[in-house]
């Protein structure tokens, strides 16, 4: 038994520390119920010390880290409650099911909290496309996440694909759920009242998915394709039947408490429902209805099998219950009660298996250690410019750019998923943010979910920031003012101290971020261990974040609209050009100073953008992201396909006041009558905007720099680089 | 007038359809439970687009055989007014309510996106309210949406109208380069012989209300009304 612990994923130390909490040694099945509880991936032992530093309070809040999903009050009474969940280790192994299950259980978390899913999100990380190895994770992992939501009658509205080498092992695959409900309707994930009923619905238990929660907490080697059965196998149509089901019986008041069986199944479910109402659970695993036969009773305990959710029901109304499950052709069966002792006491055919108390489950040991800078941090920053030769044919540069797969178009991939459902995508993917209107009120909500390894590796606090100022500026160019978050913290293995400096430093930046825009994180997840024989990932946060459009007349887009519009920049250059996907591109160089970002001029400049939004002055409005103000026009033009005729002055070098990723940056497009009321916007916020020049009718894209042509193409030409760069790929 | 909405399991736009039909256009609109044996009690009945029974077998194979099916079946042989919306075509073709069959996107993928389609004519109760040869934009979201049927029963169609709509291009154009899924001759949406059953991929209801696309697809439904009325 000593040694068993080692494979549950348990340290000595741990072993001794459940030694103390029991008073005696735990049973077989005890001890695997404290391997995937005590993982990283269940526990977050390594990182919940350093998760207090964000904010999760505010006048918005309804509901933060802990629940399920977070909730926000978005006026009138709605509640827009969001979550975003890593499922990199499944996606790696088998793609398909890895994404499609990932999206499954980011569902049923915003369902637990009796709120109807109105829109999916994902953030995906790869390898380069030139590999047929990433090429076929990218084809599984998109058809995976389609065929799953597109069943669900969920449109996935917005999201963020990237190609870089450090993801090259292993994928990122992040899935963000947001539903809607009325705040009184919120759902909580608490076990009360002793005698009520334990409910296992939805699907039938099988063998799949044994311990991936232990699995997700280590690193990927290559003997973790032997693991494939840590890989859960996904059925939409059965999860559609589960939201519809659920919302059915969400309308009466017999159901107290829900939990989604995720991460370790029923173990965590019950063992956190009844830890957090400071009650007991009892179950018989003899009544859980299964998939196979002679699953031993651990192996029920801890299967991650799909489309299942634990109630808690009220004592009597069972059958109630299980006639409306019933109708939709779903299991629902009591499997137990909620007691009043604090233990989580199984049962096999009435004979008592294995007894520990529930908030030892839940309550792991939490590590905190000693922040070591790293030693590439010394160098990595230092870039001669000497080093960088301009380049002679910008023509050349900007179509390179745009066959950039991180720039491109993501239209092969969008266009797969079902966007438009539910009838409320206003704003459909492909611009800066999606926007979904709220039926029957004047409001809609702007989603985004973004992220910069390659930022936050060469500078964790400083990329951190940019994150989430970047995601709010793609919400405040859509119109919308910024009111919360959620974070999935994707980094390497806590116990190497370069990675643990990463997370506490990201963190750090984050919360600065977030108190600055007054964006508390209501939600998130954290996926450690994304390790494999290449090394590990940039250290990748993705944040998704919640914008409220309090007029629907203040909707907008990147495109541009109207010939003979106006195109005016905001924002001040940088002379930076660290971490940029031009320095990447052309130069292939992963060096540098990230372009500066002050977090007062951010805040300035993105009320400035709001205000001018909201008084109807702009046709159509984009942040400069990724590849600097040349692509940002480029986008503009292409989406809305005109031509433009731009002119810039600037002091700095061509290739960087192009390419440059400038923060705090905007690019509007409005008529020439509201410039002055747009300048007088301006400077009540302390922001200046530049003439840029016109949208044309000509399918022309020309830029001058300090008075010389220095781009000029056919649109089409732009349009072709830019759109068909991925689909050319397959 | 009075419609009913069918809800299989997983038909995840019947609710979008109710929308438009209730709150857009202040209809009596009520839902049809596939497992209900009773005698259909609406003017119309509404197949929506989703992924009846999970899509499983082949898209529409185990809906049809749902007990609400032969009311529809009854109904519709009486006269009554049907539409099959994507996989509500799917389900209409494999009933036998219209011919032919939807076969997998030539690209083998999903599409979702905005289509024009040319509306073939307006004699039909289900296109009064749009002029002949109109281009209107009404998105598709599918995975099997290239519609096949053999030679005879193509021609059949042709000569007697029965092709309502056609993939096509802005400018109205209609070729292989405008047909997004490998369909024959372009075909979006058909109806049957006696002309009360119509059956198309495309998603009228997503083209409702000008904050989203366009409201082009709106005049489908409102041709209807206004036949009754």
């Amino acid at each position: 038994m000593t040694e068993s612990y080692k494979q549950v994923g348990l340290s000595e130390d741990e072993y001794n520390l459940i030694l103390k909490q029991l008073g005696r040694e735990p049973n077989e099945l005890e001890l695997n119920l404290y391997g995937v509880m005590w993982s990283e991936h269940c526990g977050y032992k390594n990182s919940k010390l350093l998760l207090k530093m964000l904010p999760v309070k505010g006048e918005r809040v309804l509901q933060g880290p802990g629940e399920n999903a977070g909730a926000l009050d978005i006026g009138d009474g709605d509640a827009v409650t969001m979550k975003v969940e890593s499922h990199n280790h499944p996606s790696a192994l088998s793609p398909y099911q890895g994404a499609a299950t990932g999206v499954g259980g980011i569902v049923r978390d915003i369902l637990a909290v009796g709120a109807y899913p109105v829109a999916n999100l994902n953030s995906l990380y790869f390898g380069k496309l030139e590999k047929a190895h990433q090429r076929y994770l990218l084809a599984e992992v998109v058809k995976g996440i389609a065929d799953y939501g597109n069943c669900l009658g969920i449109p996935t509205v917005a999201g963020e694909v990237h190609f870089d080498d450090a993801y090259e092992g292993n994928c990122l695959v992040n899935a963000m759920c947001v539903g809607l409900t009325r705040s009184e309707d919120l759902k909580t994930a608490f076990a009360k009242g002793p005698g009520n009923s334990v409910m296992v619905v939805g699907n039938l238990t099988g063998r799949d998915g044994m311990g991936g929660a232990s699995f997700a907490s280590q690193e990927l080697t290559k003997e973790s394709e032997e693991n494939r059965s840590a890989v859960q196998v996904g059925d939409p149509f059965v999860e559609k039947l589960l939201i519809d089901a659920c919302m059915e019986i969400f309308q009466n008041e017999n159901v107290i408490g829900v939990q989604d069986m995720g991460a370790a199944g029923i173990i965590s479910s019950t063992s956190e429902t009844a830890s957090k109402a400071e009650t007991g659970i009892e179950i018989d695993i003899d009544l859980v209805p299964k998939r196979e036969s002679g699953m031993l009773p651990y192996e029920v305990m801890i299967s991650e099998s799909q489309e299942r959710m634990l109630l808690i029901v009220k004592e009597g109304k069972e059958n109630e219950v299980n006639k409306i499950f019933h109708k939709w052709d779903l299991h629902a069966v009591k499997i137990g009660n909620v007691t009043d002792d604090g233990m989580i006491r199984v049962l096999n055919n009435g004979i008592k298996v294995g007894e520990v108390p529930a908030k030892s489950l839940t309550n792991p040991p939490l590590y905190k250690k000693d922040i070591i800078k790293p030693e590439y941090l010394n160098y990595i920053e230092l870039l001669d410019y000497k080093d960088l030769p301009e380049p002679d044919n910008y023509n050349k540069v900007i179509l390179i750019m745009l066959d950039n797969h991180n720039i491109a178009s993501k239209e092969w991939i969008y266009r797969q998923y079902d966007h438009m459902v539910q009838l409320n995508t206003v704003v459909t993917p492909g611009s800066d943010a999606a926007v979904l209107r709220i039926k029957g009120k004047n409001k809609a909500i702007a989603l985004t979910l973004d992220g910069n390894g390659r930022y936050v590796y060469l500078n964790p606090e400083k990329g951190s920031e940019i994150v989430i100022a970047e995601a709010c500026r793609n919400l405040v160019a859509s119109g919308a003012k910024p009111i919360g978050v959620t974070d999935c913290l994707n980094f390497g293995s806590p116990e190497k101290p370069d990675i643990y400096y990463q997370l506490y430093y990201s963190i750090k930046g984050l919360a600065n971020a977030c108190n600055k825009f007054n964006t508390p994180v209501v939600s998130g997840n954290v996926s450690l261990y994304n390790d494999t024989e290449y090394g590990s990932i940039y250290p990748t946060p993705t944040v998704g974040v919640l914008g409220l459009i309090e007029d629907l007349n203040h909707i907008t887009d990147i495109k541009f609209k109207n010939a003979d519009d106006c195109i005016y920049l905001i924002g001040n250059f940088s002379n930076e050009i660290g971490g940029s996907e031009y320095l990447f591109e052309i130069h292939k160089f992963v060096k540098g100073k990230l372009p500066e970002l002050n977090l007062d001029i951010e805040l300035y400049t993105q009320n400035a953008i709001l205000e001018i939004i909201r008084n109807g002055l702009v046709k159509s409005c984009h942040d400069v992201s990724d590849g600097g103000i040349a692509v940002n026009l480029a986008e503009s033009a292409v989406t809305g396909n005109f031509g433009i005729d731009v002119s810039i002055n600037s002091n700095i070098r061509k290739d960087i006041v192009l390419f440059g990723e400038h923060q705090s940056m905007f690019v509007i497009s409005a008529e020439k009558k509201n410039e002055n009321k747009i300048v007088g916007i301006l400077k009540k916020f302390q922001t200046k905007m530049s003439y840029l020049g016109s949208v044309t009718d000509e399918k022309i894209f020309k830029i001058s720099v300090n008075g010389n042509e220095i781009i000029n193409l056919d649109l089409a030409q732009i349009s072709e680089n830019y759109k068909n760069s991925i689909s050319k790929m397959f | 007038m009075k419609f009913g909405v069918i809800i299989f399991p997983a038909s995840n736009c019947a609710e979008d359809c109710y929308y438009v039909l209730s709150s857009l256009l202040n209809q009596n609109t009520k839902y049809l439970w596939h497992k209900s044996s009773e005698a259909i009690d609406t003017d119309v009945v509404i197949l929506s687009g989703g992924f009846s029974f999970g899509d499983y077998l082949r898209c529409g194979a185990i809906a049809r055989f749902s007990p609400v099916m032969e009311r529809v079946i009854e109904f519709a042989g009486k006269g009554g007014l049907v539409i099959g919306i994507c996989n509500g075509f799917q389900i209409l073709t494999e009933s036998g309510l219209l011919p032919g069959t939807l076969m997998k996107n030539t690209c083998l993928k999903f599409i979702c996106s905005p289509q024009y389609l040319k509306v073939e004519n307006n004699y039909s109760v289900f296109s009064k309210k749009y002029n002949s040869g109109d281009v209107i934009n009404c998105p598709i979201a599918h995975n099997e949406g290239n519609y096949f049927a053999d030679e005879n029963t193509i021609n059949k169609l042709e000569k007697n109208n029965q092709i309502l709509f056609r993939y096509c291009d802005e400018n109205g154009n209609v070729n292989d380069s405008t047909n997004p899924n490998g369909s024959v001759n372009n075909i979006a949406g058909i109806i049957n012989i006696e002309g009360n059953v119509l059956g198309l991929m495309p998603h009228p209801e997503r083209s409702s209300e000008k904050i989203l696309l366009c409201d082009d697809g709106i005049k489908l439904f409102k041709s209807i009304i206004e036949s009754y009325n």
